[in-house]
């Protein structure tokens, strides 16, 4: 049979979804062809926030990966807009001249943002919130860490608020409406909402309506009709959406709101669907996953000639995405002569719960600060259950039903086989405890991969573990995710806690003690508990070579095809013609292919054989150099500028204090890599402000800073404070040092760490508890005592010789 | 490092004492480019492997060795030490070589390495 060719105008999650019932029911009829205006792959839009907020990457929050679409023979045209729908011929054409012809056409060009036309609303820096490149264009500019103004208090706009402000901007939101999000809240739930946003540095102006946003070229500030002014150098507009329809009203498709479709996806012309936010069903346009991924159900059916599921309103329950902040909304929730409402509150612990009755039924929740019943009653509207019976404990929720309270397993178990758990995708319980069941899945990431569920935005997981919980029994490891690995179910915090409690010295020990469920460890708690027992009892744990990654073994870094890279410290960035000189003669004797000069300011030789190392290091060692500990985790390099040495702007010896530093630190363990650097002005050459600990040299002294990054993460540091003297800054680095080195978690770099204790709690410790930063100043220094060995001239002595040798060599002779 | 002479006859080859095989460790045997990682566990099972990741080549022998299994250095793959073949999604198998004890010695079978 000939295929049929299905071309697709739009690459979304609701064509990508759609995509996948169809290749399920039907994976021959169709030679599938799409056009995507975005020059990407199918991602999960519904996770842009904390791709925005730096909970995730790009790469976290791809759906169909390029893979997928060569698998599944599909042609995918990235980046190509479709510029004309030819219904006649039967064929689309793309802005870069490419015409495919179809023989189902399916429409999925989604929504464009809504620009409020105000004057200055096409100046630079005024920015929607629909894609990846808004969502990088704003990460952009948050590097500035200047003010911006949002506009629109609903969920995109809360979201965009949220992330900007983790992103270290100054953040105002203006609503037009008197309330928050006030088409998902009752006035109630968003009063909670603004108060907690605005305990987070957000500032919020509500009943605020836009004027116009000032600036020459690029935006300075925005006026309100009020006439009051806010400064800001960037804009985000989140005040909705419109439909898509542009394609489809040249080509004389009957357009509405949206294109318009019956309850099968079909448009006026038959072998052409729309889906999506595109799409108008019986007057209505979405914008929320769910019923979209019901559309992508319907469409798949329809091109497999299947009516008999057509599509259905649903209320769709609606979650907003900003990490500690819960809330729930679903249904009908305006205040009525014919309505009942329940109401909890609970000022102290910020909740606030409140379910709208008629004739007994639910028709409408709101949860604010305890969402966890939000599926319960859920499932209790979605029926039309009478509630009579319940109504004295209904909001107390599903868990006092029936006297005793229920624990959460059990309320999870009484949920109906029919009740939503994941409602972005629309799974219920009975498909995810069945497809459990008939799989054989036992991790979560097999559940997402296998039922979608908890697979977009992710509020259900708790659920969805609880549900795994129950059906697997012992077998589900509950605490896999907080756990340090399938060997524990202790989390890093427990496990140091506990060594240091029970006063454990050794692998064995920690082993046997929390009852490790494996004979010895995997690769990822072993290193990880080497790590802890090397920092807590320097004195006395004889480090484990066996439980360190290579790099830390051999004391170089390996390589792709094998062979290892090496690099000598050199102190502070300096160096002089007898150390370039013992390099070069180096890199001749062992004819070392590469030699490059690193990011941390020193030298890096690549591509030493293994055998060769120990004697590179004996030549290295005799012009005076000592491992650079680049493959650590652990101190690696201080950065310095060259301050009053030479610089004309230098306030104070740079150079000097970074040599100080390193000299004093190198060796340390921790938790994962550390670098710093000083800088001898505030113009700051050596870059101090993103490393894990800075210091900024001023004239009166020295600012340090710490938690930077500018690795997989981009963020500024932050100031820990300032001193006035070489060694104070000395002995605040240290005490900072040491203190990370005691709490972080293994792999957790610093600024990781101070996102989880808190930024005022290491100010309190290292810049106003003296007799603490003395103590921590201490502990460094007698850790180092046993530390700071160089590694490279232990083993030219002859050190773990075994490593660098093969232990025999079979050479095969003739036969005689 | 001993240099055994191999005569085709001899299937065990003796390649050295098992002390110098560290506990969670490998040490390897060459035989012209071929690399034989020489596995030992906690519990004193010695295992051979070729010192080669079907993911990427990647060193075996340089890896963390665990209940049975190496964890690759290069992009952590686990490679089970007697089968040779990875665990959990991974899919590829590493060729396995036979090893075994007598006395404190350790016998290769160098059957393969001849053919």
């Amino acid at each position: 049979m000939q295929k049929q060719k299905l071309v697709i105008i739009g690459n979304g999650m609701a064509p990508g979804r759609m995509l996948e019932h169809l290749f399920e029911r039907a994976p021959v009829t169709y030679e599938v062809t799409i056009f995507n205006a975005e020059p990407r792959v199918n991602y999960d839009r519904i996770m842009l926030s904390p791709v925005l907020s730096g909970e995730k990457a790009y790469e976290d929050i791809i759906i169909h990966g390029d893979g997928w679409y060569i698998d599944h023979g599909i042609t995918l045209y990235k980046g190509h807009k479709v510029t004309e729908i030819d219904r006649e011929n039967k064929t689309v054409t793309s802005d870069q001249g490419v015409t495919e012809s179809f023989d189902k056409l399916v429409i999925a060009t989604g929504s464009n943002p809504f620009i409020v036309p105000v004057p200055g609303h096409d100046l630079a820096g005024v920015l929607a919130y629909r894609d990846l490149d808004d969502v990088t264009a704003m990460m952009l500019a948050a590097q500035s860490r200047e003010k911006a103004v949002v506009i629109g208090g609903g969920l995109l706009g809360l979201e965009a608020a949220a992330g900007l402000r983790e992103r270290g901007m100054d953040v105002t939101v203006v609503h037009l409406m008197d309330t928050l999000m006030e088409r998902q809240l009752d006035p109630s739930a968003g009063y909670l909402l603004q108060k907690e946003l605005e305990s987070r540095d957000i500032a919020v102006k509500t009943g605020a309506n836009t004027k116009r946003i000032i600036g020459d070229k690029k935006v300075t500030g925005l006026e309100l009709e009020s006439g009051e002014v806010i400064d800001c150098s960037l804009v985000v507009m989140a005040v909705g959406i419109r439909p898509n329809v542009a394609l489809a009203q040249d080509a004389e498709l009957e357009v509405e709101r949206g294109i318009v479709v019956d309850s099968a996806m079909r448009t006026s012309d038959t072998d052409i669907l729309a889906l999506g936010e595109c799409a108008q069903v019986d007057g209505r346009v979405y914008g929320l996953v769910a019923p979209l991924y019901d559309m992508a159900q319907v469409a798949a059916c329809t091109l497999t000639d299947d009516f008999s599921k057509p599509f259905k309103h649903q209320d769709t329950a609606t979650k907003l995405k900003v990490t500690g902040i819960d809330l729930f909304s679903v249904g009908d929730f305006a205040e009525g002569d014919d309505r009942d409402e329940i109401v909890l509150r609970d000022a102290n612990a910020g909740i606030y719960k409140r379910v709208i009755l008629q004739d007994n039924k639910i028709i409408g929740t709101v949860l604010y600060g305890d969402t966890s019943d939000g599926a319960w009653f859920n499932d209790l509207k979605k029926k039309q259950t009478d509630i009579s019976d319940m109504r004295e404990s209904l909001i107390f929720g599903q868990a006092y039903q029936g006297g005793a309270a229920m624990d959460p397993m059990t309320a999870v178990a009484a949920l109906p086989d029919d009740a939503e758990i994941c409602g972005c995708n629309g799974i219920c319980k009975s498909k995810i405890v069945g497809t459990i069941t008939e799989k054989g899945l036992t991790t979560l990431d097999e559940v997402r991969a296998h039922t979608k569920a908890s697979a977009s935005c992710g509020t259900c997981t708790g659920l969805v573990e609880q549900l795994m919980a129950l059906t697997l029994g012992e077998e589900f490891d509950a605490d896999a995710g907080s756990s340090m690995c399938p060997c524990t179910d202790l989390g890093h915090g427990d496990v140091r806690r506990l060594i240091k409690a029970k006063e454990l010295k050794s692998i064995p020990a920690v082993m046997q003690e929390l009852e490790w469920k494996t004979s010895c460890g995997c690769a990822k708690c072993r290193p990880a508990l080497n790590y802890y027992l090397v920092c807590d009892w320097p004195d006395v744990y004889a480090d484990d070579y066996q439980s360190r990654f290579i790099n830390e073994r051999v004391h170089a870094n390996i390589q792709k095809d094998g062979t290892y890279s090496v690099v000598p410290r050199m102190w502070g960035g300096v160096t002089s013609s007898k150390e370039l000189r013992a390099i070069a003669d180096v890199v001749d004797k062992f004819d070392i292919p590469t030699v490059k000069v690193t990011g941390g300011q020193r030298i890096d030789m690549l591509g030493i054989k293994k055998e060769d190392l120990p004697a590179v290091w004996a030549d290295l060692g005799e012009a005076g150099f000592i491992s650079g500990q680049a493959y650590a985790k652990g101190l690696r390099t201080v950065k310095t500028c060259v301050g009053t040495d030479w610089c004309r702007f230098g306030t104070q010896d740079s150079t000097g204090l970074g040599i100080k530093l390193e000299k004093f630190m190198w060796g340390s363990w921790t938790p994962a890599k550390l670098k710093m650097a000083v800088s001898g002005c505030p113009r700051n050459c050596a870059e101090s402000t993103c490393k894990d600990i800075g210091i900024i040299c001023v004239d009166s002294g020295f600012e340090i800073h710490f938690a930077g990054a500018a690795g997989l993460d981009i963020k500024g540091t932050e100031v820990l404070g300032m001193v006035p003297s070489e060694n104070e800054a000395l002995e605040h680095v240290v005490a900072l040092a040491q203190m990370y080195r005691e709490q972080g978690h293994y792999l957790e770099r610093i600024y990781k760490w101070a996102k989880r204790v808190g930024l005022d709690e290491i100010r309190k410790q290292i810049m106003d508890d003296e007799e603490r930063r003395q103590e921590y100043f201490d502990r460094f220094v007698f850790s180092q005592r046993y530390a700071q060995v160089d590694p490279w001239s232990e083993r030219v002595s002859g050190k773990d010789k075994h490593e660098f040798k093969p232990m025999a060599a079979l050479e095969l002779e003739a036969a005689e | 490092m001993s240099v055994v002479p191999l005569i085709q006859k001899e299937d065990l080859v003796d390649i050295g004492h098992i002390d110098e095989v560290p506990r969670r460790g490998a040490r390897c045997v060459t035989s012209g480019d071929l690399r034989i990682a020489i596995f030992r566990t906690q519990d004193d099972q010695f295992f051979a492997l070729e010192d080669k990741c079907p993911h990427k080549a990647g060193p075996l022998s340089q890896g963390i060795v665990h209940d049975g299994c190496v964890t690759c250095p290069l992009h952590n793959w686990v490679i089970s030490l007697k089968s040779g073949e990875a665990q959990g999604a991974d899919e590829g198998a590493t060729q396995t070589f036979n090893v075994q004890v007598r006395g404190n010695r350790l016998l290769l079978d160098t059957a393969e390495l001849i053919s």
